[in-house]
């Protein structure tokens, strides 16, 4: 048997479990052992499931058997704790969720069921994805692996640590303002969040729904391209999923960038972005210039509108969203005297100070004498910052940023300044807005520390943007870098 | 842009969220600072623009009118904090 510890990506494993060198239980057992050694120190679980895994890998290893291998089969993926498990707790990293078993499997689930992959747990995550650190999860903050006194970025940042050490080959995540592509850049990881409608959140639970995508994260963009070709595509169970057919999307990955034009918009170099951080993405840059791009910079003059459109729009959908945990149907339940007082103490018991804070916010730009205000006026900058992405996609093929503005900050640092913590979104929350796709990949390190590099298409321009990130990433070795721990 | 604490009293009414004291205090300086901060949109001239409330162009997207088998009532009902035979029990609503 081979060298399981050499085994770190999804198609090296492929290639091992077809060839018959490692059977999926034995890989299994080597992701359970090694979550067992690596928990203690980062964190990045509020489930493992050993035995279920286990089922699944013996599974796995018939359907090998039979000769019926497909690219997910018997390789042991995490799943965000925001995404429904059929008989497996899924918390959100919340009280109020503490408990709560799913009925049934969200879309991704069942697609990855099918595919025969094997999961090995819920992975930790700020409460109901609402976070950029993941300190706000109910349970324990996630320590980052690259230094255990910093944060793993968030809201996906179980997944983004449990990829980054080997505590599974690779996992899901949810994004709703950069919670897949900020932490995979702290954690140095691949993190994509696909076009909005591409995936299905049947079964994801709802943040904010005219913004929430689930993606991949990876060790290296061919992961995130099989990943992505085995959860995209059109669901009738999600209005919003986009009947549109789903390319191979590792047919894309092809490392030569002649011809293709590539936009920097300056507005992302924001005012307090940390030098190592823009140092190290102007050097990417080059690099991608010497692949054959011709990068020219660019101007959206609405990012700077970004984070107030993000901040009233999200708030206000999730104060919609949330107002179904009232201790009736499922979830933590106060028992107090009159129907009121028990759920307004549900409420306020169950869920933590920031996701109170946001269905404060929300609730409060929704309401009467407010709602043109802050709501419809944050809707039509939107529609400005739409168009703005529209018409650079016309000149340009993709758009590259840096994935956050600083290195991966101090556990505790922002915990008492809302603004600062959201701030870390900046340059992610546009993307969300307009709906296009965004994938971070490992442009270096400054400081001992991960820079992410953020590369943004236009809608259902999945292919383009992991054709640069693949050609970045053949042409260094940042992606073999790994965290010890 | 200062919320006082009877505003903000009103928003956790509509939003039937109990806040201690100290909840209170803390959400007025937290949510004003940040309603301060994006009173930045206010500048921005939307005369005759449309807003967008989602980013794919579908428009109501419709499901046939079929029968199809849904998930089992004791499946729905494990979750419930109390239950009493096929029904969730709730907290009287009328006095």
């Amino acid at each position: 048997m081979s060298n399981i510890s050499d085994v770190i990506t999804i198609h090296e494993a492929h290639r091992l479990l077809k060839e018959k060198k490692i059977s999926s239980v034995e890989l299994t057992k080597h992701y359970l052992e090694h979550i067992k050694k690596s928990e203690p120190e980062v964190k990045a679980f509020t489930t493992v499931t050993a035995e279920l895994a286990l089922q699944q890998a013996k599974q796995a290893d018939e359907t090998i058997a039979a000769g019926k291998i497909q690219s997910l089969t018997g390789i042991p993926i995490a799943i965000k704790d925001v995404i429904c498990t059929q008989g497996v707790r899924t918390t959100c990293s919340s009280k109020m969720l503490e408990n709560f078993v799913p009925p049934y499997n969200a879309a991704v689930m069942e697609k990855l069921d099918a595919a025969g992959a094997v999961m090995v747990g819920k992975t930790n995550m700020d409460e109901f994805a609402m976070g950029s650190s993941t300190e706000n999860s109910a349970f324990f903050t996630t320590h980052n692996p690259w230094d255990l006194g910093r944060v793993p970025g968030g809201s996906s940042g179980g997944s983004a640590v449990a990829v980054a050490v080997g505590e599974a080959v690779c996992a899901l995540g949810s994004d709703t303002g950069g919670s897949i592509r900020q932490p995979a850049g702290f954690c140095s990881v691949v993190g994509m969040k696909p076009t909005y409608g591409r995936v299905s959140r049947y079964g994801l639970v709802a943040f904010a729904s005219s913004l929430d995508q689930i993606g991949p994260l990876t060790q290296d963009v061919t992961d995130c391209a099989i990943v992505m070709n085995a959860i995209s595509g059109h669901d009738k169970r999600d209005s919003t999923s986009v009947p549109e057919s789903v390319p191979d999307y590792t047919k894309s990955l092809k490392p030569d960038l002649k011809g293709m034009k590539l936009g920097i918009p300056k507005e992302y170099f924001v005012e307090g972005m940390q030098k190592g951080v823009a140092d190290t993405i102007k050097v990417a840059m080059k690099k991608l210039e010497e692949l054959g791009a011709k990068l020219e910079e660019v101007s959206l003059p609405h990012t700077p509108y970004a984070l107030a459109v993000y901040y009233i729009i999200a708030p206000s959908e999730a104060s919609a969203n949330l107002a179904r945990y009232d201790g009736v149907k499922y979830g933590y339940s106060y028992k107090g005297d009159t129907m009121w007082e028990s759920m307004e103490k549900t409420r306020g018991n169950g869920f933590g100070p920031e996701v109170k804070r946001r269905i404060m916010l929300g609730t409060y730009a929704l309401s009467a004498g407010f709602y043109d205000a802050w709501y419809i006026k944050a809707q039509k900058v939107r529609t400005l910052i739409r168009r703005e992405f529209d018409e650079v996609f016309e000149k340009y093929d993709a758009l590259v940023t840096p994935t956050s503005p600083t290195v991966p900050f101090k556990i505790g640092e922002r915990m008492d300044d809302p603004l600062a913590m959201y701030l870390s979104d900046i340059c992610t929350l546009p993307v969300n807005i307009a709906g296009v796709p965004g994938v971070s990949i490992q442009a270096g390190f400054t400081d001992g520390l991960p820079v992410g590099m953020q590369i943004i298409g236009k809608n259902f321009g999945e292919e383009t943007i992991l054709k640069v990130a693949y050609a970045y990433e053949q042409a260094t070795d940042w992606h073999k870098k790994r965290a010890e721990v | 842009m200062k919320l006082t604490r009877e505003e903000v009293l009103h928003i956790a009414h509509l939003a039937r969220i109990a806040l201690t004291e100290e909840e209170i205090t803390r959400m007025s300086e937290q949510l004003s600072h940040l309603l301060e901060h994006f009173e930045v949109l206010q500048q921005v001239d939307t005369e005759g623009v449309s807003p967008t409330a989602q980013s794919v162009d579908l428009s109501s997207v419709m499901r046939g009118d079929e029968i199809k088998p849904s998930l089992p009532q004791d499946d729905v009902l494990a979750n419930a904090p109390r239950r009493e035979g096929d029904c969730f029990r709730v907290r009287a609503v009328l006095e």
